[in-house]
């Protein structure tokens, strides 16, 4: 609940250029879908373009305290299902706020870059709770987005390379 | 009509739900004025019967759509350290005391509810220090949430992306 909440923040305030829109959410999910929905409605009530939105589903790369050794597997099952997925879409810019589901899409992002098939702008916004500690997402994707924001101080301190652009949500 | 609000979001966190229930801490509302306490108990094993008298009504219930409701009808709320609960609160300028579930090891969210602390948006406290905090604490030197800023962000990335 609380990364869909963030990151429905985020797009509040987006313009009508950053079109269509596609949704990537863990299978196991049943609430963020619903809250989706309820976001793009009020959009599509609110404004006078047509929304244009689609949901994708995919594994989760790694469950709330699973094993490492586990997790290699179930993050690499992820990205098998991630790159034909990131390859079909060939987005332009790639959001994400820090859930283990992000990392895999990230990544065939940046494959996407690297076999000369699309350059993806990968912009990552670390989570309203990480106030002096990066998540373990965070902590991957620092190195392999182009854009990494924190919204707390001890942070930006702390990986001066990072943008802080004070609290956003 | 004063009431007093408590939430676990999608937790269970029993040893709270249990202390704002006891007969102690009962009194404790009443002699502060409260009439009313509304509890949300998300996936917990513990449910408190709800009673109604001349003087006191307790509600209790599992989930809701939306917590905007009772939020707003609340004049106190006591929650547990989730962000989406804290930060919908402190949004609606409602006071707010966190409640630490120690059972919880490595609670990533306790940051936040820490740092907020830190800056005077709440109080903070175990289920075991709750009513010595209700009977103690000044709600008025609590400071306004100022809100958060997604303009800014929207900005930064249309430069980003060559919109702008």
């Amino acid at each position: 609940g609380g990364h869909t909440t963030e990151i429905l923040r985020l797009l509040e305030n987006l313009s009508n250029a950053y079109s269509p829109r596609h949704y990537i959410i863990a299978d196991t999910d049943e609430m963020s879908a619903h809250k989706i929905h309820s976001f793009e409605q009020n959009r599509a009530d609110t404004t006078t373009m047509l929304s244009e939105y689609y949901i994708h589903r995919i594994p989760r790369s790694r469950e709330v305290q699973q094993s490492w050794l586990s997790t290699v597997l179930t993050t690499l099952y992820s990205m098998w299902l991630s790159f034909p997925l990131t390859h079909k879409v060939k987005p332009d810019l790639v959001l994400c706020n820090g859930p283990g589901t992000c990392v895999p899409i990230c990544i065939s992002a940046l494959l996407l870059g690297i076999l000369g098939i699309k350059k993806v702008i990968i912009v990552y916004v670390e989570s309203i709770c990480r106030v002096e500690h990066l998540s373990l997402s965070g902590k991957i994707l620092f190195h392999l987005s182009d854009y990494f924001i924190v919204q707390w101080p001890a942070l930006k301190e702390k990986y001066p390379k990072s943008v802080y652009l004070g609290r956003i949500v | 009509m004063k009431c007093v609000f408590v939430t676990v979001g999608t937790t269970s966190f029993d040893d709270l739900i249990a202390r704002v229930s006891a007969h102690d801490t009962l009194q404790i509302f009443k002699s502060l004025g409260y009439n009313r306490l509304v509890l949300q108990i998300g996936r917990g094993k513990l449910v408190p019967e709800p009673f109604s008298t001349e003087s006191f009504a307790l509600d209790v219930y599992r989930y809701k759509d939306s917590l905007k409701e009772d939020l707003q009808k609340a004049d106190l709320v006591i929650s547990h350290a989730g962000a989406g609960s804290c930060l919908e609160t402190l949004e609606k300028r409602k006071p707010l005391v966190v409640v630490v579930n120690e059972k919880l090891m490595n609670n990533h969210q306790l940051e936040l509810a820490k740092q907020l602390h830190k800056d005077g948006h709440l109080f903070y406290c175990t289920c075991s220090t709750l009513p010595g905090l209700l009977q103690s604490m000044d709600l008025s030197t609590l400071k306004c949430f100022p809100p958060g800023q997604p303009e800014k962000f929207s900005a930064f990335l249309d430069k980003v992306v060559g919109l702008q």
